[in-house]
């Protein structure tokens, strides 16, 4: 145990962190997206796992990342595209739509990669692509900080990035005041005009495209293959941390951490001798914990009104 | 009384707007309203008298079945919202339409963004709201949070949200409800400013004063129905309270004199205040007494909904006694008040009366059937329930494929017959009755009154009676109380010597009894 204790405190693990922390932070900001447009969409795991699987094919087909990223992303927003229209306009609720997909993604995946390759387990034989690491010149050089900060992968830094992204989008332009608006008081936005079922669409199909760079990341970058089932949760992980940093940014993001230390944890204990199951046990007892202590406060608040 | 002439002037007609309901209730009936250039009309009624569908079918909101909307002298076809505001008019809601937490500048501009290359410019929605504010001397704080604001700014937003939008018509739906006096007062000044500046508008309200302050012209409606329209100063209060209330044909009830006995509902110094912080019930106390049917007259918004719900169970008071045949029942479930042998017909239908999908015997059975016969051993006793439902079908005559038929299959009157089967079959010593006939159509209204008056004769019933239907109080109550601002200002312990006009006093506020006379209510010394 001691042994394992002076590992988390080194700069090796910290950077870990990072990385394990970067799926579930581009789920958290899709989740947050949708949320703010009052839609949760819990079909996250499947269009991570689309989006995972479209990127090994894209980019083994074309040899390129970009045909990766591409087939990635169209993969990825025909699964939320598809969540849309049915809640939207055929009124479908959103749970079991949400669950179809999730199943749908899983399946599919490996109904695909059957096809493919032959293999139900993972894509090694296609020889797919990944993401390049992104070296900081100066910040790498700084010792223990360069170790934590620097080498990650390219996606790594986008989703660190797409928090400012999706903040200066919420809070800075016009569609997000609308998103805003249609998601808190449909009908006040309808008043003015403002189509609530378009913009509400148009809000899960950028959540779809954040959720999918989370997917994209776990194939071409966390692992240069695809395997099944992949994405493991954090699909709901990201819904979880979303909800409990209750809209607020920072909150939000020390959740992240939280998780991604879970599933840092979880990664680094395997090489001991604990029980492998214990250790990916973590993220989860995690997120039930957090749910937990979060909500009893919450439910305090509730009036005595009988109904 | 003027006849419907058309002048220069008129900038809008409706013209024989009848709108009936799905459920077959005529709200309006060959409607023809008109309003001049930079007046203020004031649209009257009692509640139910149909100024809100009018208004509604005015803004594109409704569509009616028949009639024509003549604007400037042309014919035009509103279908939605948009359209209206595309004609210049613009509507503030009862309920604001709004995004709490938005600014008031961005509720301002919602739709309508100024941008800055790809970004929302915010800066200049400020500044464009503290202009349109200025322009019609409507102050308010363009970067505040909506949420923080008073009631009084939200609506001052509301109207400066359509002047933005460049209305020209405003149509304000009981503006008065939810403000204070001084908001009020606040209010008009700015009402009457924006008519100097050539805007016209209509004021939706049943309060008189309000409306002789502020109109220039009235209209007052009645059961979908114009009654009249004239100058303000031509009437006074006591002429437009007359052609509110107005007077119907009686209603065709046999009942005998009420014998009452011992007092079953207890009422003493009840106080509610509402969500808005105003005291909607203010030291009400009253005796309802065994074998009578107590009415309360009122017009909406004058504590009735609170009462009715604080007997039932459903609000808690701030401070008082109510108790049930002896029994106080403040700190009782909504269940254990039914279980003292008392029913509830909400005015609410829909959400309160009954479960739209559910069907007729499950409807029937909600308040039972966790009862010996109903159920045994926690297994619904099919059988029984069906029997019993086909009898009650039989005996309210309640139109429908079967007691299997889901509710949301039946007609209004006759989804209220079931209400009433249901409340009315379980032998109740009491029952707190509101709007039951709201809506509905004749048969099942007077289907309904008599059983009221047989359980009361039969089962020696105590009935509190909440209705917004003048004649039918008048003929079913055997005494009635007048609340007026939460407070009971009239008992009258023998109805046949009162009518209409007498209660429309009361109700809107022109008279009041002393202390005594209301005390008489008070039987339990």
């Amino acid at each position: 145990m001691s042994d394992l204790f002076s590992l988390i405190f080194t700069a090796d693990f910290l950077g870990s962190v990072i990385r394990m922390s970067t799926p579930i932070l581009f789920v958290a900001l899709a989740a947050l997206v949708g949320s703010k447009a009052d839609v949760l969409c819990i079909a996250y795991e499947g269009i991570m796992l689309f989006a995972a699987f479209g990127g090994v094919v894209g980019s083994a087909y074309t040899g390129t990342i970009a045909g990766g990223l591409f087939l990635g992303l169209l993969l990825g927003m025909l699964l939320i595209g598809i969540f849309a229209y049915f809640v939207l306009y055929l009124h479908t609720k959103p749970l079991l739509i949400g669950l179809a997909l999730n199943i749908l993604g899983s399946a599919g995946t490996v109904f695909g990669l059957y096809m493919l390759t032959g293999s139900k387990a993972n894509s090694t034989k296609l020889g797919s692509l990944t993401f390049p690491e992104l070296h900081i010149p100066l910040i790498k050089d700084i010792p223990v900080l360069g170790t934590v900060l620097s080498g990650h992968n390219v996606l790594t830094y986008v989703a660190f990035l797409s928090i400012i992204l999706v903040q200066v989008f919420i809070y800075k332009t016009g569609l997000g005041l609308r998103i805003r608006a249609v998601g808190e008081s449909p009908k006040a936005a309808s008043s003015l005009g403002i189509d609530v079922n378009k913009t509400k669409f148009i809000a899960l199909l950028i959540s779809g495209v954040l959720a999918s760079l989370g997917g994209i990341f776990l194939s071409m970058a966390y692992l240069p293959y695809f395997t099944r089932d992949m994405t493991a949760g954090r699909g709901f992980i990201g819904i979880a941390a979303q909800s409990l940093g209750a809209g607020k940014p920072i909150l939000t993001g020390i959740w992240i951490l939280i998780f991604g230390f879970a599933d840092a944890i979880g990664n680094l204990a395997q090489s001991f001798r604990l029980p492998s199951q214990f250790a990916q046990m973590a993220p989860y007892l995690t997120t039930l914990i957090g749910l937990v202590l979060i909500n009893i406060p919450r439910d305090k608040k509730k009036t005595d009104n009988p109904l | 009384m003027e006849a419907l002439n058309y002048r220069d002037d008129t900038v809008l007609t409706m013209k024989d707007i009848t709108k009936i309901y799905s459920n077959g209730f005529v709200a309006n009936k060959d409607i023809t309203f008109s309003v001049r250039k930079g007046e203020i009309h004031g649209l009257m009624g009692e509640n139910g008298a149909g100024k809100t569908t009018l208004m509604k079918v005015l803004f594109g909101l409704e569509k009616p079945e028949k009639g024509q909307i003549i604007l400037n002298g042309q014919e035009v076809h509103i279908d939605n919202p948009l359209h209206a505001l595309e004609y210049g008019i613009g509507m503030v809601h009862q309920h604001f339409m709004l995004v709490g937490s938005l600014t008031v500048a961005e509720n301002m501009v919602l739709g309508l963004e100024p941008k800055k290359g790809l970004l929302f410019d915010y800066k200049r929605a400020v500044k464009e709201t503290e202009e349109i504010a200025e322009r019609f001397n409507l102050p308010i704080d363009a970067s505040a949070i909506v949420n923080d604001i008073s009631v009084g700014m939200k609506q001052r937003l509301e109207i400066l949200k359509i002047l933005y939008r460049g209305a020209k018509i405003l149509l304000l739906d009981e503006p008065t409800a939810v403000l204070t006096p001084q908001e009020t007062s606040e209010l008009f000044v700015q009402l009457k400013n924006l008519r100097d500046q050539g805007y016209t508008i209509v004021f939706i309200s049943h309060k008189l004063g309000e409306v002789k302050e502020l109109c220039d012209r009235i209209t007052v409606l009645r059961k979908g129905e114009v009654v009249g329209t004239a100058d303000v100063d031509e009437l006074t209060e006591l002429d437009i309270s007359r052609m509110m209330v107005g007077k119907d044909v009686d209603l065709n009830i046999a009942k005998k004199e009420a014998d009452p006995g011992e007092t079953i509902l207890r009422v003493r110094d009840l106080n509610y205040t509402n969500q808005f912080g105003k005291k909607a019930l203010n030291n009400l106390s009253f005796d309802l007494r065994r074998g009578e049917i107590l009415g309360v007259a009122g017009v909406e918004g004058n504590g009735q909904t609170e009462l009715s719900e604080i007997l039932s169970g459903l609000l808690r008071p701030d401070s008082g006694e109510v108790s049930i045949k002896g029994k106080s029942i403040i700190d009782m479930s909504i269940r254990d008040i039914r279980l003292t042998n008392t029913s509830l017909v909400h005015e609410d239908r829909m959400i309160y009366g009954a479960s739209e999908e559910q069907s007729i015997i499950e409807n029937i059975i909600a308040d039972r059937y966790f009862q010996k016969g109903y159920s045994n051993n926690s297994i619904l006793n099919k059988k029984n329930n069906y029997e019993e439902t086909t009898a009650l079908i039989e005996e309210y005559q309640i139109a429908c494929d079967g007691p299997e038929a889901a509710i949301s299959t039946l007609s209004g009157g006759n989804i209220q017959k079931v209400v009433a089967a249901r409340e009315f079959s379980s032998d109740p010593e009491l029952i707190i009755l509101s709007q039951p006939t709201r809506g509905i159509d004749v048969g099942a209204a007077e289907l309904i009154r008599e059983k009221m008056v047989s359980l009361r004769d039969r089962l020696g019933t105590a009935i509190l009676l909440f209705s917004a239907d003048l004649t039918e109080l008048l003929t079913m109550s055997d005494g009635i109380i007048v609340l007026y601002n939460g407070e009971i200002v009239a008992y009258f312990p023998e109805v046949k010597k009162i009518n209409e006009e007498i209660l429309g006093k009361y109700m809107l506020g022109l008279e009041k009894q002393s202390p005594e006379e209301i005390g008489g209510v008070i039987h339990d010394k």
